[in-house]
């Protein structure tokens, strides 16, 4: 593959490719921008019903909740860009048996399905999630230090390779199970939760939503650190559960390729 | 006289025997797709989800922070509203442009039955398959839960049965309008996924509307929204609902909807003739 030089470019030639492909096509842009500030202003409505008569949602003020907010949105508008389109390819890979042709290509098979497309209609996403972030932030009047960004930018990577993890190894179980792509809608369901600090939920959702699905290294603990509060063993939990995810997400590709019997067998 | 009442009966007995075919049939493939519809299923968690947020609220802030709501009120809505959710989907746009890309549509139109009731077989079908799996959650969610766990009283269940397939047709009326737009554009699919925003917020999906301040409700009372969860719901978790307006809503609209979505329909064959097919 050339190295990370050597990916990179390819990466360039990819994403290229597909965004003029995509391009062709206006009024998609105009209905997902519609469709994200919609989304943007009845979420920010509905946050808005918790403080109207209390200050704190789980200990989490208005701005500080929007941080976790903007968070789940930068995520989810990188499923729409990244994830989605590719794992969703990697299914129908699977299903048309073309999956062989991926194997046979010179470059890593997980690098390769996992970026080969990028769908701009995410993107509207990304940049809201960004500025809600930033707002909460600043207005939060706790903005991080040089070196606390720095981390928070760490574990905000951490955060986006954990969901690409879990999507990964989804769309890998095709392998297997051919008709796995409702399986992701239920993984998106689930990840909603994401939209509120993980503090907000009664102790049982809080345990189910840490150690079984763990919404709360998505959005709380980067949310957490942006803001300053985060504690150093959630931290440190935060990049253990993502290294441990991104490498079982490695072996499992290794594990399922050996029951890969390809097409034409 | 007797003749034309005995026709009259002949065409009921031929329209129920159709109507029994269609709907045997249909379950009989959602059968196949047990597996998927599980899944579907299980994605409608949302309620599940905002019932957790709306819990911790409350056992912070008490009933003034959901609108007066008790946490055993809440476990009932939201569960109920799960329920309304589970039998008021609706994904007749899908299919009908799957099938119309795929140029099932006209093969269809040959035969003496209107593509329409091919459609509410179909989901009325996948209901029934849905059906036992929703009441597994449910009792999980009771047997983990046993403080919200409730039968409604009868004439109150006997309601609920009766508003959840009229919200049904309702939502169906909608998307069949938006549907029809197939016959125009390739992106009718995209202003469905727009309608489905003011859907979630102002259903009462994501939140009681109780909670709503008092000129959002109000607005969102004025939409067809509302009627669709919020009120079957209600009805179901046997809360306080102004029962009579609440049917006179869901007919209203279906009443004003469904004449649209039907001329909709004519223009669009119009169309479709008219290109060739």
């Amino acid at each position: 593959m050339g190295g990370p030089r050597g990916a990179a470019r390819l990466l360039l030639r990819f994403w290229s490719a597909s965004l003029a492909a995509e391009m062709e096509y206006g009024v998609n842009a105009a209905v997902e921008l519609l469709s994200v500030l919609g989304n943007l202003a009845g979420s920010l409505f509905v946050l808005s019903l918790f403080f109207r008569h209390g200050h704190d949602l789980g200990g989490w003020s208005w701005d500080q909740a929007l941080v976790v907010l903007g968070i789940y949105t930068l995520l989810d508008g990188l499923t729409s860009t990244l994830l989605q389109p590719n794992l969703g390819a990697l299914v129908t890979h699977v299903q048309k048996g073309t999956l062989d042709f991926v194997l046979l290509k010179p470059v890593d098979s997980q690098f390769w399905l996992s970026l080969r497309i990028v769908s701009p209609w995410g993107l509207p996403g990304v940049a809201v999630g960004l500025v809600l972030m930033a707002v909460g932030v600043v207005r939060a009047g706790t903005p991080p230090s040089l070196p606390g960004l720095a981390l928070a930018l760490v574990v905000l990577v951490a955060a986006s390779l954990l969901l690409y993890s879990l999507w990964f190894v989804l769309a890998a179980t095709s392998i297997w199970f051919v008709k796995v792509w409702n399986a992701t809608e239920v993984l998106r369901a689930t990840l909603v939760a994401g939209r509120y600090p993980i503090s907000a939920y009664p102790a049982g959702l809080r345990v189910l939503f840490t150690f079984v699905l763990p919404v709360a290294f998505l959005t709380t603990v980067p949310a957490e650190t942006l803001l300053g509060k985060a504690s150093a063993p959630a931290v440190l939990a935060g990049l253990l559960v993502a290294g441990l995810a991104l490498g079982a997400s490695r072996l499992f590709w290794i594990f399922a390729l050996r029951f890969y019997t390809s097409a034409s067998s | 006289m007797t003749r034309r009442r005995s026709d009259a009966r002949a065409g009921a007995a031929h329209g129920l025997r159709i109507a029994r075919v269609l709907l045997s049939t249909q379950y009989a493939t959602m059968l196949e797709y047990r597996a998927e519809i599980v899944l579907w299923a299980l994605s409608g968690v949302l309620p599940l989800i905002m019932l957790g947020v709306w819990s911790g609220a409350e056992a912070s802030g008490g009933p003034a922070a959901t609108g007066g709501l008790s946490a055993q009120a809440l476990g009932r809505y939201f569960l109920s509203a799960f329920v309304v959710r589970q039998f008021t989907i609706v994904w007749v746009i899908h299919s009908f442009e799957e099938d119309t890309l795929a140029g099932r549509l006209s093969p269809y139109l040959l035969q003496p039955l209107a593509p329409v009731w091919r459609y509410v077989s179909a989901h009325l079908a996948e209901q029934v398959t849905r059906l036992p799996f929703v009441l597994a959650m449910l009792a999980l969610v009771f047997l983990i839960h046993p403080a919200v766990a409730w039968l409604p009283s009868p004439p109150r269940l006997l309601a609920a049965l009766v508003a959840i397939p009229m919200a049904f047709a309702l939502r169906f009326a909608i998307q069949w309008i938006l549907t029809m737009l197939c016959f125009w554009t390739e992106r009718a699919a995209a202003l469905e996924r727009l309608m489905y925003i003011p859907y979630l917020f102002l259903s009462g999906l994501v939140a009681p509307l109780e909670a709503y301040p008092e000129g959002v409700r109000a607005f969102a009372l004025a939409t067809p929204f509302p009627w669709m969860v919020h009120f079957p719901a209600q009805l179901l978790a046997g809360a306080e609902v102004p029962v009579g307006r609440g049917f006179a809503a869901l007919l209203l609209w279906t009443l004003v909807l469904v004449p649209i979505g039907w001329s909709g329909w004519k223009l669009g064959m119009r169309r479709h003739s008219a290109l060739g097919a």
